[in-house]
């Protein structure tokens, strides 16, 4: 499984509350929530954002509410893959249950700019900036977590 | 090498003589806990899963908190969709208007949480309840489902760090001054999918309610769970409240942390978090200049216990509130406010002209209930101050304990007891 796309890049500490503001959490219309993805830090993400477009952040992506909201709006709103540094662990859980793709990769959360195109490969974890030429290689994930992925998520895990 | 405290609870929860950090386990769950913004969420995640029922209908717990009494139609469907659900699969612990709490006030005081279980609950701040020993841990709505369904939850692990709680607190130091001090140590990521292990001898100083906050603040420096050893005052607090058995785990004198640090409670002061980062604090002594505030909120899952409301009171008897300041005061359970009924606390409030709600999670984050608008900033008891967390997203949050919330209230400016 592949993603390409141009990437909407951020800075550490990305907080489930920017992601989607609680004032929208009532509501359940998943495309009607994901109206509001990320209009606390970047009021015009819904309008710029491309199917297969690529995130990039600092530390800590995802931090605060456990609110599953947040990977939802992310994904539904056509983002292919969240890259970061590191990621808060219940946003972490909450993408791998979902089926949300994430890669931890502090050097490309680093090096990649905002407007690159970059390609990542699942299979093999590589990460490549085709602007720049440059190449990553993020953490594989453990056997038991690349299942609940290949089952698009708990829920598939759980009912295989 | 021995375990940890957390380590141990979740090896005996997994059936396995041992485990090691990193290690990825499947645990058995003694409760399952949802609200009214994540559960609705689950039940429709639940429509997937094959077997649709529940594990176990005495071990989940739907509190209605966040938006209720409904703010608005949405928030009612949702609450609608949270009742149907729990009358359908015959939930005991379901709790509605007028017995409902803000949940992890709530829940150990209801009994339902004791020394040696196994939690997960569908908000972050379920860490809250390691303050009585138990293995507690926020999840999103899919986890919740898959521990709705199964009575099970897979985890990595943790490694953890060791706090060595020495001296005696000061007059107004509290739980909220201790966890705002850690925070701004080891910063908003210091304990990243990791256990915060509290022990030492000061922790004798700390209360129940003390050790709740600090607990409840765990995930703030994105720690997966806070826990306190189970002393006298924790025993008695869950015979107090309840009547499950509950099981005492301690940490193995061999036990490897990743990191120790010593807090002194002696030398702590006042700490207040500046926006827009729980680690951004500093303590009374360094704020020099005057920082107006336009609204006070004393209360939340953090702050919203009988001993915040005292503490709260005590600095307000006697004055007013600033006469440019809004003061919300949230009991945060139903027998917390009757108990500050009884106690003459809301009196007290409402006499210095503040006001005193419902139980609600409300205006902690930005739902209603004290709503800021733009440029505007809040002394606040809650445990967030993000961008737009309680509002505009100029507005501003500064988090802090009861006794300098309510004598900022009184000044019109972050004030020290």
């Amino acid at each position: 499984m592949k993603a390409k796309g141009h990437v909407f890049k951020y800075g550490d500490n990305v907080d489930t509350d920017v992601i989607i503001p609680a004032r929208y959490l009532a509501i359940q219309d998943k495309k009607e929530l994901s109206q509001h993805a990320m209009e606390d830090i970047d009021k015009d993400f819904v309008k710029n954002i491309k199917p297969g477009d690529i995130i990039v952040a600092g530390k800590n992506f995802g931090c605060g509410s456990s609110r599953e909201h947040a990977p939802i709006v992310i994904k539904e709103s056509g983002v292919g893959c969240v890259i970061a540094d590191t990621f808060a662990r219940i946003f972490f859980r909450n993408a791998i249950n979902i089926g949300l793709p994430i890669l931890e990769c502090p050097d490309a959360a680093e090096a990649i700019n905002a407007g690159d195109e970059v390609e990542v490969d699942f299979d093999t974890g590589k990460i490549t900036d085709v602007t720049t030429g440059k190449v990553f290689n993020a953490q594989p994930f453990p056997e038991f977590m690349q299942k609940i992925i290949n089952s698009n998520g708990l829920v598939g895990y759980i009912n295989d | 090498m021995g375990m940890t405290m957390t380590q141990k609870i979740l090896a005996a929860h997994a059936r396995l003589d041992k485990v090691e950090a990193g290690q990825l386990i499947e645990a058995e769950l003694d409760l399952v806990l949802g609200n009214d913004i994540t559960t609705p969420v689950a039940i429709d995640v639940m429509k997937g899963i094959k077997n649709e029922s529940v594990f176990d209908k005495d071990k989940i717990a739907l509190v209605m908190d966040h938006f209720i009494p409904n703010k608005d139609i949405k928030s009612a469907e949702n609450c609608k969709c949270c009742r149907e659900f729990a009358a359908k699969h015959e939930i005991t612990n379901y709790f509605d208007v007028g017995k409902m709490g803000i949940e992890h006030a709530l829940l150990p005081e209801s009994g339902l949480t004791v020394a040696g279980d196994c939690i997960i609950g569908a908000d972050s701040h379920t860490c809250t309840y390691g303050a009585l020993g138990a293995f507690s841990t926020g999840v999103g709505s899919t986890d919740m489902a898959a521990g709705m369904a199964t009575g099970k939850a897979w985890f990595k692990v943790p490694s953890a760090i060791k706090f060595n709680i020495v001296g005696k607190p000061g007059k107004w130091i509290s739980g909220k001054d201790v966890i705002l001090h850690i925070i701004g140590k080891i910063g908003v990521d210091g304990a990243l999918y990791r256990s915060m292990e509290f022990t030492g001898e000061g922790i004798k100083y700390l209360n129940m309610d003390d050790r709740f906050t600090i607990a409840n603040m765990a995930i703030e420096a994105g720690g997966k769970n806070g826990i306190f050893p189970v002393d006298d005052i924790a025993v008695e607090y869950m015979k107090s409240h309840g009547s499950r058995p509950y099981k005492v785990y301690e940490a193995d004198s061999d036990a490897v942390y990743d990191e120790e640090y010593t807090i002194d409670l002696s030398e702590l002061r006042p700490t207040i978090s500046f926006p827009h980062l729980p680690e951004n604090t500093k303590t009374i002594d360094e704020i020099k200049e005057k920082i107006e505030v336009q609204q006070a909120v004393i209360g939340s899952c953090t702050n919203g216990r009988i001993s915040d409301l005292r503490v709260a009171a005590e600095i307000i008897k006697g004055n007013k509130i600033a006469d440019n300041v809004r003061c919300i005061v949230i009991p945060a359970t139903q027998k917390i406010y009757l108990k500050a009924l009884e106690e003459g606390l809301l009196k007290i409030f409402v006499e210095a002209g503040a006001v005193v709600s419902t139980p609600t999670c409300g205006p902690c984050l930005g739902g209603y209930m004290g709503i800021l608008a733009a440029g505007e900033r809040c002394i606040s008891t809650t445990n967030r101050n993000f961008v737009g967390r309680m509002g505009h997203t100029s507005s501003e949050v500064y988090l802090a304990s009861p006794a300098v919330a309510a004598a900022s209230a009184v000044k019109g400016y972050i004030a020290e007891p």
